[in-house]
């Protein structure tokens, strides 16, 4: 294996650049076009926090000013503004909160489509690592957490610390040594709210974890009853969940019973500084320095301020599990694709002879190689069979064609083109893999077909379904083309679903054929009309066919038997029989059931 | 304004997610992973569940009394002590001195002490009560859940089923320790507040009464845009939750025919729809906090300026206006939260519904009167009864032999029968569902130590056989025998406990290897586990591991390979030491020549047990006892092997490739 040989194969690259930037400023990216209403929610939400700190400051001018000097007109206007302060909240609020949903899920929604767009250029080694499941679930629970905490940071993320700090300074500004006093309680009630989510988060895990155990049992239990029922394993099982549920129970109570402290703690801080504010208050009336406008000011502001600790607290919970989100869905959207298109691919194909050279490769994070140094020359037109146990790499070998993945070490080439040079789409147009684990889409029968080519027409739909040797039960189906093919083509049977993909496959027109144990549920008998069809009407198709039946290679040009990662003979099939001891014992243990005569 | 002193921000926990397997994301209305449930169902009976309900909080009924109890006085001492406003002020004002405002000023103080204390002992007994009460729910849940019969389990969607232990249980849990409290207290400081200000002042009321009116209509309206406004989000949500997940799980195809950027297009427009779906419902969610907020603002403008007014007038104290303020500030605060704890309310008794629909769903009978018992255990008189016929231990082929207890009844005495395992069906027939027979006329007959070969396509009822003779279903017509004995009247935790069964899917469990094991045998030892692994070939891959035995499973097994998992599973059936083995599609996952490799400890296995056989590949039912062709729920063919070839009938088509098997 040579130094250039490893030194071109595409290394995982560790994230590095974005790390850099705050998660904030990754965010932040996302929020056009809607930042004109992420910019304008919160200044509404301040607005409003204004009228809300200044209410209570009219009230205090009517009781101290206008009762005390008996000026009904000061009081009316006194009211008069009033009122238009809390009109003018209530626009401020609602609008605010339009616009703050409006940011917030165009927000979620802009990560969704980012994510989804970075999925769709995702190597099959990308999607291999994150795993299908995690995708869905950053997709969906995810982005969906994400729009609601967007909406809440351009609302309750600014409504919170402005309340703190307007109503401190509104207080401040009626009396400064009341105001000491809420000066002193904001930090103690601040020290305390942080203490308890500090020491609730472990708790709250914990609690989780068991929430996790619990449900992962009653799951195991509904997928393996045939299991449990068929040992009686009954009282086993409900031993089992009533451990885990017993600890479920003692997490749960261990967790909780520390939050419901807050609720507690903020009536006595608030009741502390009430009680404070009355007596410095009343000792200040008494000796005139204040009047009872101040106090009744002074004891909405108090209220106004824990609220907006409170608020802060429960912003703080939000944003953490907000965080974990972010962070799932950003590792996706920056993930580094590790497979791309050259600049300038080629866009023409000589023919279809596939060579491999010195090949070797390993799946991203495994520590050993799964195929090494694989050597083949596969001839333009030729049907070639791989066969091997399973884990023996066939599929991983056929993958590397397309470039499904990329060779560790060494070189594929199609048509005597290095495939690393070719345009990547265009490859995979002129080297059709059916996958073995294929998939129809809901849709019809001609939305299926045209993904192998969207300007197809009905006849040449025909032509391939016919080759595949799928017309026969499609001509009969109501609609024909326009049959529905549920999820998954679950209303076909497996080797019809098959039978299909290939069909769909074959619309390409391609110039490679790789059929990955693509027709195991296909009788032997079609099984064998579809391959004599193969070979008489596409005579130039290179047709590489993985398979785990004998039968569907052995009248293929030249075998390749597998084993562990390597080659361990290739050959036609009568030489194999002599040559290869795998060979030979795949061809015997199938033949116990078969009278060859 | 947006008052939520009294509500404690738990965090919200999130139920884990269960691996859910919607196949048709559509059906549900739900749409979010986990949820799959319709948000605004609303309960059939509320009455009746909360009923039931309350049986689960048996035993700890004080803490709710109680609860409630000191959630109530908390709320009233507030209201209680926001009156105190008014002697302290005008004692203040008019007084002139702190002397005579001291006394309400002390009593103040030990009312908003209590309040507090009473909150903290009213929360934590409503945890306690909502804790044991859900914990309480789950057991009898699961519990009730494991005597279902199987056919509940092949009936009902996973998922669902998942969901009520998770979202439903969440829900009830919440409503106990939050909603009940809240609306109860809310309720309190309602009508004590409403009652204060009346007291305070009638006049100043009225304006308070016509604010109230606007403000329940203005919630009613709301609420109800805002409910249409979420069906359409989650019908939305739904939609772009399914065609992710379709998409995403066929992303490597949609790759391999380069059809991203339709995939993107389709994406993209659901994407938007759900966007402004969202928009219009989070909008409603969240502005009745604004609106109602400032509403009280409005009403407290009214009050002050009036109040004002008529302490000019000199027909109002300061303090009076003082109190009355703070009651106006609180007092919108209470309809916000009733209606918000209300709709969670109804959440909770629409899931409590779900989860007693499942517990309401007939378990699984077992009146079979027919028991297994030890030769230690007969009596002796059975032991004569038995030597008179003639038994000797040698007929069990060297196994501990075991008997059938089978008492009397009314045309036939008591008898002990011993147990061989010798199965007959005679003419029998079958369907899940009255109407749709599955299988018909169906009569074969196993002796001990015979293996039965199933073969034939998907729906041909050869998994429904297998279903009978383990008694997952009952057989409609005709009869099962066991050792001559219908197995009807035996019970069927002793009939299961004769049978092993090794599936297809291969079903392992969190722990490690050697707990899996022991699964098949629960007070087996280490050796008797390594003999049992040995049997299925699996000890030498398993002492390879890097933990050997106690190699811990990943979440259902992935970090073995499908053909050690098998094996695993082999060996779990061979720890159980069965007389009776069906294998259904053991082995069709495993390629021929990897087969090959635990074919020994299949045989092994199999070496002296009753074994039906269902399979896909042909080549391992050749050396069978009895090949029995399945078509359409009826035997077309049976015989040997070579019997069945010469006849060249279906099975003939099937082994040279003529025919499909699907």
């Amino acid at each position: 294996m040579s130094e250039s040989a490893v030194a071109a194969a595409p290394l995982h690259q560790p994230a590095s650049a974005p790390d850099k930037k705050s998660l904030l400023r990754r965010l932040l990216h996302f929020v056009p076009p809607y930042t004109k209403y992420a910019i304008l929610s919160p200044i509404l939400m301040i607005i409003e926090v204004m009228t809300d700190v200044y209410i209570p400051l009219l009230m205090r001018d009517i009781i101290n000013v206008g009762i005390a000097q008996k000026d009904v007109s000061l009081v009316v206007t006194l009211g008069l503004k009033m009122l238009l302060s809390a009109v003018i909240g209530l626009f401020a609020g609602a609008t605010s909160s339009r616009m703050g949903a409006t940011a917030g899920f165009g927000f979620g929604a802009n990560l969704r489509k980012a994510m989804y767009a970075k999925v769709q250029t995702f190597s099959f080694a990308n999607l291999d690592r994150f795993s299908v499941p995690s995708l869905i679930t950053r997709l969906t629970n995810d982005c969906n957490n994400l729009s609601q905490s967007g909406m809440m940071a351009v609302r309750m993320g600014f409504r919170a610390p402005f309340m703190l700090i307007f109503a401190f300074v509104m207080a401040f500004s009626v009396n400064r040594e009341l105001a000491a006093i809420l000066g002193l309680a904001i930090p103690v009630m601040g020290v305390l709210v942080f203490l308890i989510m500090k020491s609730a988060g472990p708790r709250f895990s914990q609690f989780q974890r068991r929430i996790d155990d619990l449900n992962a049992i009653v799951q195991e239990n509904l997928t393996a009853i045939r299991i449990v029922k068929s040992f009686v394993r009954q009282p086993f099982e409900k031993q089992r969940f009533k451990k885990a549920n017993d600890e479920l129970r003692q997490a749960g109570l261990y967790a909780i019973t520390l939050v419901i402290w807050m609720g507690p703690i903020m009536t006595l801080v608030m009741s502390v500084c009430m009680i404070a504010i009355i007596w410095f208050g009343g000792v200040g009336i008494t000796t005139g320095r204040m009047q009872a406008g101040d106090i009744m000011s002074f004891l909405t502001y108090v209220t106004q301020i824990l609220i907006s600790l409170m608020m802060l607290s429960m912003l703080f919970l939000q944003f953490t599990r907000a965080k974990a989100s972010a962070d799932r869905v950003l590792e996706v959207i920056e993930a580094d694709v590790d497979l791309t298109s050259p600049p300038d691919g080629l866009k023409t194909m000589k023919d279809g002879e596939v060579v491999f050279e010195h090949v070797s490769f390993r799946y991203p994070g495994n520590p050993g190689d799964s195929l090494s140094d694989i050597n083949l020359r596969i001839q333009s037109g030729s049907t070639v069979g791989v066969i091997g146990s399973t884990g023996s790499a066939k599929t991983s070998l056929v993958q590397l064609i397309p470039r499904l993945y990329d060779v560790s070490a060494g070189a594929v080439k199609i048509g005597g083109v290095d495939v690393r040079k070719y345009d990547l789409r265009f490859l995979r147009d002129e080297v059709s893999v059916v996958l073995q684990k294929n998939t129809l889409f809901s849709g019809t029968l001609r939305e299926n077909m045209q993904w192998g080519n969207p300007e197809a027409s009905d006849q040449e739909i025909i032509r391939v379904l016919k080759l595949a040797q799928a017309w026969e039960f499609i001509k009969d189906l109501d609609g024909g083309l326009d049959a529905p093919v549920e999820q998954g083509g679950s209303n076909f049977s497996g080797g019809q679903r098959q039978r299909l993909c290939i069909a769909r496959s074959l619309l390409k027109n391609p110039k490679v054929l790789i059929l990955d144990d693509s027709t195991s549920a296909v009788d032997m008998a079609t099984d064998a009309k579809l391959r004599y069809a193969f070979t008489h009407e596409l005579p130039d198709l290179t047709i590489i066919i993985i398979a785990q039946r004998i039968a569907s290679i052995a009248d293929a040009d030249e075998v390749i038997v597998l084993d562990d990662g390597r080659i361990d003979g290739v050959g036609r099939p009568e030489e194999l029989l002599r040559s290869s001891q795998i060979y030979r014992e795949v061809y015997e243990s199938q033949q116990k059931g078969v009278i060859g005569e | 304004m947006n008052q939520t002193a009294k509500s404690v921000p738990v965090p919200p926990v999130k139920a884990g997610q269960p691996a859910r397997r919607t196949k048709y994301a559509s059906d549900t209305q739900g749409g979010g992973p986990g949820g799959g449930r319709p948000k605004f169902a609303r309960p059939e009976k509320p009455l009746e569940t909360l009923w039931r309900l309350a049986y689960y909080m048996k035993g700890h009924y004080y803490m709710l009394i109680l609860g409630l109890l000191f959630a109530g006085l908390s709320s009233a001492g507030s209201v209680a002590a926001n009156y105190l406003l008014k002697p302290i002020l005008n004692a203040l004002v008019y007084g002139g001195t702190m002397a005579k405002a001291l006394p309400m000023i002390a009593g103040m103080a030990v009312i908003f002490l209590c309040s507090g204390l009473f909150q903290y002992v009213s929360s934590n007994l409503m945890v306690h009560l909502s804790q044991n009460t859900v914990h309480n729910l789950r057991r009898h849940l699961f519990d009730k859940l494991e005597d279902m019969p199987i056919q509940f389990f092949d009936t009902h969607n996973h998922g669902d089923l998942m969901s009520s232990f998770t979202n439903d249980v969440d829900n009830i849990s919440q409503a106990l320790d939050q909603s009940l409290v809240q609306i109860f207290t809310g309720a309190i400081s309602f009508i004590g507040t409403f009652a204060m200000m009346l007291y305070l002042s009638p006049l100043l009321t009225l304006t308070v009464v016509a604010m109230l009116a606007v403000m329940l209509l203005l919630v009613k309206v709301i609420t109800s845009r805002s409910a249409r406004y979420f069906r359409a989000q989650q019908a939305e949500l739904a939609d772009l939750n399914g065609y992710i997940e379709e998409m995403t799980e066929g992303q490597k195809v949609i790759k391999v025919f380069n059809h991203e950027a339709e995939a993107r297009r389709d994406f993209e427009t659901k994407n938007e729809a759900l966007r402004q779906a969202s928009t219009n419902a989070q909008t409603f969610a969240v502005i009745l906090m604004p609106i109602m907020g400032n509403l009280s603002y409005v009403q407290y403008g009214i009050t002050a300026v009036l109040g004002a007014i008529l302490a000019i007038n000199g027909r109002m104290d300061i303090g009076t206006i003082g109190a009355y303020l703070q009651y106006t500030r609180s007092f919108s605060q209470p309809i916000t939260q009733i209606s918000n704890q209300f709709n969670m309310l109804i959440a909770a008794l629409a899931g409590a519904e779900r989860v007693f629909k499942i517990m309401d769903q007939p378990a699984e009978q077992d009146d079979g009167d027919v028991r297994r018992v030890t030769y230690q255990e007969l009596t002796e008189a059975e032991r004569q009864q038995l030597q008179a016929t003639g038994w000797t231990p040698e007929q069990h082929n060297g196994k501990t032999p075991a008997f059938w207890r089978v008492p009397a009844r009314a045309d036939q005495p008591a008898a002990i029968r011993p147990i061989y395992g010798d199965i007959r069906l005679s003419d029998v027939s079958f369907g899940y569902v009255p109407g749709q027979t599955v299988l018909k006329h169906i009569s074969l007959y196993a002796r001990p130590g015979q293996k039965i070969a199933f073969v034939g396509s998907t729906g041909a009822g050869k998994t429904t056989i297998t279903n009978l003779l383990n008694r997952f279903y009952d057989i409609r017509e005709g009869e099962v025998l066991f050792d001559g004995i219908d197995i009807r009247r035996i019970r069927k935790s002793d009939l299961r406990q004769l049978l092993g069964m090794v599936l297809q899917d291969v079903h392992l469990f969190r722990g490690s290897i050697a707990d899996n094991i022991r699964y098949g045998k629960l007070d087996a030892t280490d050796e008797e586990i390594h003999q049992a692994a040995r049997i299925a070939n699996a000890d030498t891959f398993i002492r390879h591991l890097p933990e050997g035995y106690n190699t811990v499973l990943t979440a259902d097994g992935s970090n073995l390979s499908q053909g050690q998992r098998q094996l695993v599973s082999i060996a779990r059936a061979a720890v159980a030491d069965p007389l009776i083995l069906i294998l259904d599609e053991a082995t069709s996952s495993i390629d021929t020549r990897t087969e090959r490799l635990i074919e020994l400890g299949m045989n092994r296995l199999m070496e002296g047990r009753t074994v039906f056989a269902i399979a896909h590949r042909l080549s391992t039912v050749r050396h069978s006892d009895a090949i029995l062709v399945l078509e359409h729920g009826e035997i077309i063919e049976r015989g040997e092997h070579d019997s069945l070839m010469a006849e060249k009938g279906r099975y003939y088509e099937l082994n040279v490739g003529k025919a499909e098997l699907d």
